[in-house]
């Protein structure tokens, strides 16, 4: 895009999309410690994870800051506007992130018998794989304005609730087969949630690049389909 | 009968043609329609072939940078070219169904039909009361003092100036502030009950209070007027608007809502343009 007539205008669009990159490789770095705090049950990661969140929640803070500041005094219009509403609702979705990473940490340090389930494990796992994939190849295409990229992100998040469908079930037949992991599972449980939340936010967060770049809204060709949601209303 | 004779142009041809009115393919109606407009002043060609569509009872704006025809355009709409010698208007122009550049068209007529608001208040040195009356007393629409008075009354309240200048109406309309003159050139436009309004550049001499107060009334004339309005001020075109049309170099590059327009236009020259990039 042609540089604005104003720079120092141009200078501020600039920051503003600068931040929300900064603050996407921050959430990315809080959920890929959290997790290997709770697989490694490293007391010591968790509780630095726990406490870098309130970075991501300043730089949430600030950017929003700035987005009003631009808003006030530039008027920005079409695209400049979508840039600047885009940039607040995804720091919204990435504190959000933060905060699923933090409430994960915590769990970490709560569950105090020996987290030495190598197939809950590996589940885990994959789901925050998957998770931090969409959330790296949507911030990706935040800069790239890759459209493809986008629409992917968006499709795949089925498969990260289809996991955590899956992980739901084996928790729940853990539980039922020696109650004394109850604690343990509802804790698992609870961070898979998170995990599937996080893979939420990276769908937000494209639906929010589709209407910066496009200015209209992600055709909603995404089947919704949640089994457990499902099974719960009947 | 004599009465009959004088107003014998425009509005008779319009009743005696009662076609209906052109509606736009989302139903609203057309009060004015600008087909392959071009202007010319002397060799140079200012307009390019302009179709452009103006609904009733909406405020359009017409925004593009300098020299980009937007106000070649808006002086088209009531003949306004015609007082500049090497102008010359080639292609259609409606209002409802009449063809303004038809010769059988009385401009006097016309103008009252399809009034003006200017750049700069340009009051008449004469008593606001004056000011007022005077287009009503020539388009003789006033038989008594008394309906005289009644207009201007009207007039003033409806540009709302009234509670202003009620007791000083005999002072000169130059003693006003420019805020006040603007809303007095308002009123003695809306005085003659003209069809649509056309304004260029209202609010280019105003401070932000009183170019607030002139926004309000547009917004409140648009019940019964339809306005054309041309503006540099994308945020004052975003504010008063519902249809915005950008014109660059004698084109008319893109129209539409002016929702759509300042959030997701289509064309780059515009995006360009709104967004502060141009050149």
């Amino acid at each position: 895009m042609k540089d604005h007539i104003v720079s120092s205008f141009n200078e501020e669009l600039k920051e503003v999309a600068g931040r929300v990159v900064e603050m996407g490789g921050f959430a990315e770095t809080l959920v890929n410690d959290a997790v290997t705090a709770l697989l490694r049950q490293d007391r010591e990661l968790a509780i630095r994870t726990k406490e870098a969140d309130q970075r991501l929640d300043n730089m949430q803070a600030e950017l929003e800051e700035l987005c009003i500041s631009v808003i006030a005094r530039r008027q920005p219009m079409a695209s400049d506007l979508r840039g600047i509403i885009a940039a607040m609702r995804i720091s919204n979705d990435l504190e959000r992130v933060g905060d699923m990473a933090k409430n994960i940490a915590k769990r970490t340090l709560a569950i105090e018998s020996e987290f030495n389930n190598k197939q809950l494990a590996v589940g885990v796992e994959h789901m925050s794989d998957m998770a931090l994939e969409q959330l790296k190849a949507i911030l990706d295409a935040y800069t790239s304005g890759d459209l493809e990229v986008v629409r992917r992100v968006h499709q795949r998040d089925d498969e990260i609730d289809a996991l955590y469908t899956s992980l739901f079930r084996q928790l729940l037949t853990y539980m039922m087969e020696d109650p004394r992991s109850i604690t343990m599972c509802a804790h698992l449980l609870f961070c898979a949630k998170n995990i599937e939340r996080i893979g939420d936010h990276a769908t937000n967060i494209a639906e929010n690049i589709y209407y910066m770049t496009t200015g209209s809204q992600l055709p909603a060709d995404r089947p919704k389909t949640d089994e457990l949601e499902d099974s719960a209303s009947t | 009968m004599a009465l009959e004779m004088t107003t014998d142009t425009l509005s008779a041809v319009d009743t005696t043609v009662s076609a209906p009115p052109a509606v736009s393919p989302d139903g609203e109606t057309l009060k004015m329609r600008g087909r392959d407009v071009k202007v010319f002043y002397g060799d140079k060609q200012a307009l390019h072939g302009v179709d452009l569509d103006v609904r009733k009872n909406r405020v359009t704006a017409l925004i593009g940078p300098s020299g980009c025809g937007k106000s070649t355009f808006l002086r088209c709409l009531n003949r306004m070219n015609d007082t500049i010698d090497i102008c010359r208007v080639k292609g259609d122009i409606l209002l409802d169904n009449d063809d303004i550049y038809d010769p059988r068209i009385d401009v006097v007529e016309l103008r009252a039909r399809v009034g003006m608001v200017f750049q700069k208040p340009n009051p008449f040195p004469k008593s606001i009361f004056e000011n007022v009356a005077y287009g009503a007393r020539i388009h003789g629409l006033a038989q008594s003092k008394t309906d005289l008075e009644a207009i201007v009354a009207s007039s003033l309240q409806r540009a709302g100036l009234f509670e202003e200048v009620k007791d000083r109406l005999d002072e000169p309309g130059t003693g006003l502030s420019g805020g006040q003159q603007q809303r007095l050139c308002i009123a003695r436009a809306i005085a003659v009950s003209p069809e649509v309004i056309l304004m260029d550049e209202p609010c280019s001499a105003l401070d932000p209070i009183a170019t607030a107060k002139v926004e309000e009334l547009i917004d409140e004339l648009r019940q019964n007027y339809t306005i054309v309005i041309v503006t540099h001020s994308m945020q004052q075109a975003a504010r008063v608007s519902q249809h915005t049309a950008f014109f660059h170099l004698g084109n008319l590059v893109e129209e539409g809502l002016t929702n759509d327009i300042f959030t997701n236009p289509k064309d780059q020259r515009t995006q360009d343009y709104i967004t502060g990039r141009f050149g």
